[in-house]
């Protein structure tokens, strides 16, 4: 039998989480878009509770993983571009499209209104990205981008290259 | 040769792609780039006709001749310098401006002590000054803010003291004891001739943080093998590209953010191997990683590299539970650039030298200088503070920096409010390391303070 702490976690190994690994949304508060934490390891960190204007997002200690209360979260977007990970993402459902905020660290940062490539948690291209919004107040842009529904819980990441 | 005004001469060489800074004393083998901070002697050059110069930590000049030197390089007859040594008499001497060193530094001074901060290199800021990303932590220990803007913001705090005195350029080579005083020797490095400095202060705090480790593999030598933050030094310091396509070798926080920003500059990183069968950097820095498309391999090592003066590719191989290569499941890349994340050592050479007690604790990366809780070694009167006391990361460097900086000035007899910035850096501690990724720097502390005890005939293992 493998004593505990032995066991190894597949996104120690791989580097990519599954769904299954964080805390998942109800449609309802998909459609009014909210927060998706993808910070699963107990990190010494905490400026996401810190930021968060309504309080949607708390921690027992600086220690602990973030909470995120999906009904008071507003899907404001402050808390993607100070998240030190970067693993901060707010997904907003409408008709048939998904929005996606994310943040990026690239240059050349894209136009808003082209299409480029929506990438999934291992860099794989899952179809076009249209650019809705680029927020570069921090140095981390945030930019807010449109892909198919579908793709909500996968895309993670753009390569700013034209989607043909 | 053109370059750069603040520019390090072996950065300046390497954007004029001279790769190749030396020659090994026996075989005559290529050496290059390696360290980027003055500590691992790769880039050793002669320079206006002086030999053994680091050229990665002495900037560029007009006019300046810099040649490769015959094995150990000729002295001129005549001497290098006519002046005369310099006395100095100081509080406190902090040696290393980096984290550790400039929060010692202006915590000691807030206390009223009279302050000496000496750095080797030409910037004060340590390897602050190449972390481009976002620092973890508390918001109160600055999370959120970019390595390089802590520096920032810390330099000018300590401009603005008129009872620090910041010396850059100088390198402690030295120490005497003296009855009542410690003495260091130190050399400024200037344009028209080196000065030799004697510094005399009551209680001294050491701060030069640690050095990149070496892996041994075939090859090792070869110019475009770098340490990670030798790596980091030449892109986000001075902008300069190591090569097109990287190999990181070492998945821990350093591999991890040194890829990420290696993208970031646009050099290709063609995966990271991991010899441990996890990651062991956080997982948010590997995911940055993986949705860029850039794999991590974990149980994978390099196996050898290959090229003629310079690296052109690699061999990567499987390793079993021992580490131990798997016959069969080697691959051949091709890459330009090999980067290796495989951990730090404390520098300790001036403790050793002042005779503290050490011992090797592996979690401290190394032989440690042991140390009490307030960061005093078994000399009385010397601290040592940062990755110099084990290592672990800059946000904790700065908090051990700050209680060493108070506890000495304390010690003189300088208290304003000492005790209770000694209890919030002892709470914030123990709170950074009271979580998974604080384990390491926990057993290390706890090692180090068992080892004092047994020195004090108290508690036995």
């Amino acid at each position: 039998m493998m004593k505990e702490g032995l066991t190894i976690n597949n996104y120690e190994k791989t580097g990519v989480l599954s769904v299954n690994d964080f805390k998942q949304p109800s449609e309802k508060q998909l459609k009014k878009g909210v927060v998706i934490v993808e910070c699963v390891q107990m990190i010494p960190c905490n400026p996401c509770v810190a930021i968060c204007p309504v309080h949607a997002i708390s921690m027992n200690d600086i220690n602990d993983t973030p909470k995120v209360d999906f009904e008071k979260c507003t899907g404001c977007t402050s808390c993607v571009g100070i998240c030190p990970g970067l693993a901060i993402f707010v997904v907003k459902i409408k008709d048939e499209k998904a929005l996606i905020t994310l943040p990026y660290e690239f240059l050349p940062l894209p136009a808003v209104g082209s299409v480029v490539h929506a990438l999934d948690r291992e860099g794989k291209t899952r179809g076009p990205a249209k650019i809705v919004k680029v927020n570069t107040r921090g140095k981390t842009a945030v930019i807010t981008i449109e892909v198919d529904k579908t793709l909500a819980m996968d895309v993670r990441m753009i390569k700013v290259m034209n989607y043909d | 040769m053109t370059a750069f005004e603040g520019e390090s001469i072996a950065a300046a060489l390497h954007a004029n792609e001279v790769k190749v800074l030396s020659h090994s004393l026996r075989y005559d083998r290529p050496r290059g780039f390696f360290c980027g901070i003055g500590k691992c002697s790769s880039c050793f050059m002669t320079v206006n006709h002086i030999p053994n110069i680091r050229t990665c930590i002495v900037p560029v000049q007009q006019q300046m001749t810099v040649t490769e030197q015959q094995k150990l390089g000729k002295l001129l007859p005549t001497p290098f310098t006519p002046k005369k040594k310099e006395n100095i008499t100081r509080e406190i001497v902090v040696v290393g401006a980096g984290p550790a060193g400039m929060y010692a530094a202006l915590a000691a001074a807030e206390q009223g002590a009279s302050v000496l901060l000496i750095d080797e290199n030409n910037e004060p800021g340590g390897q602050l000054v190449k972390q481009t990303h976002k620092f973890f932590g508390s918001t109160e220990e600055k999370a959120g803010t970019r390595g390089i803007d802590i520096a920032k913001e810390l330099l000018n705090t300590i401009k603005n003291k008129k009872t620090i005195e910041l010396l850059t350029s100088t390198t402690v080579v030295g120490y005497y004891e003296n009855e009542h005083m410690h003495r260091v020797i130190a050399v400024k490095r200037l344009i028209n001739g080196d000065q030799l400095l004697e510094i005399s202060c009551k209680k001294m705090i050491v701060a030069c943080g640690a050095m990149e480790n070496m892996l041994a593999f075939p090859g090792n030598d070869l110019p475009g093998v770098y340490g990670a933050g030798g790596v980091q030094t030449l892109m986000n310091v001075y902008g300069v590209k190591p090569g097109d396509r990287a190999l990181m070798i070492g998945a821990g926080n350093v591999g991890l953010i040194v890829s990420y920003q290696l993208l970031q500059a646009g050099v290709t990183v063609d995966r990271v191997v991991e010899a441990m069968p996890r990651i062991g950097g956080y997982h948010v820095h590997a995911a940055k990683l993986r949705r860029c498309g850039v794999p991590i391999v974990t149980s994978s090592t390099i196996k050898e590299t290959f090229g003629k003066n310079h690296v052109e590719g690699a061999v990567v191989t499987k390793v079993d539970e021992c580490f131990q290569p798997i016959p069969g499941t080697e691959e051949t890349i091709q890459c330009d650039t090999i980067c290796l994340a495989v951990g730090l050592t404390p520098s300790i050479r001036i403790l050793e030298q002042a005779k503290v007690r050490s011992e090797f604790i592996p979690e401290a990366g190394g032989m440690v200088a042991l140390h009490t809780p307030l960061l005093e070694t078994t000399k009385n009167g010397i601290y040592v503070a940062g990755d110099a006391s084990g290592i672990e990361e800059a946000s904790t460097a700065m908090i051990e920096g700050e209680l060493a900086g108070v506890s000495a000035a304390m010690s003189l007899g300088h208290n304003k409010n000492a005790s209770e910035v000694q209890q919030k850096c002892k709470n914030a501690l123990h709170v950074f390391r009271s979580g998974p990724f604080g384990r390491i720097p926990k057993i290390c502390k706890e090692k180090i303070s068992s080892c004092l005890e047994y020195d004090e005939g108290g508690t036995h293992y």
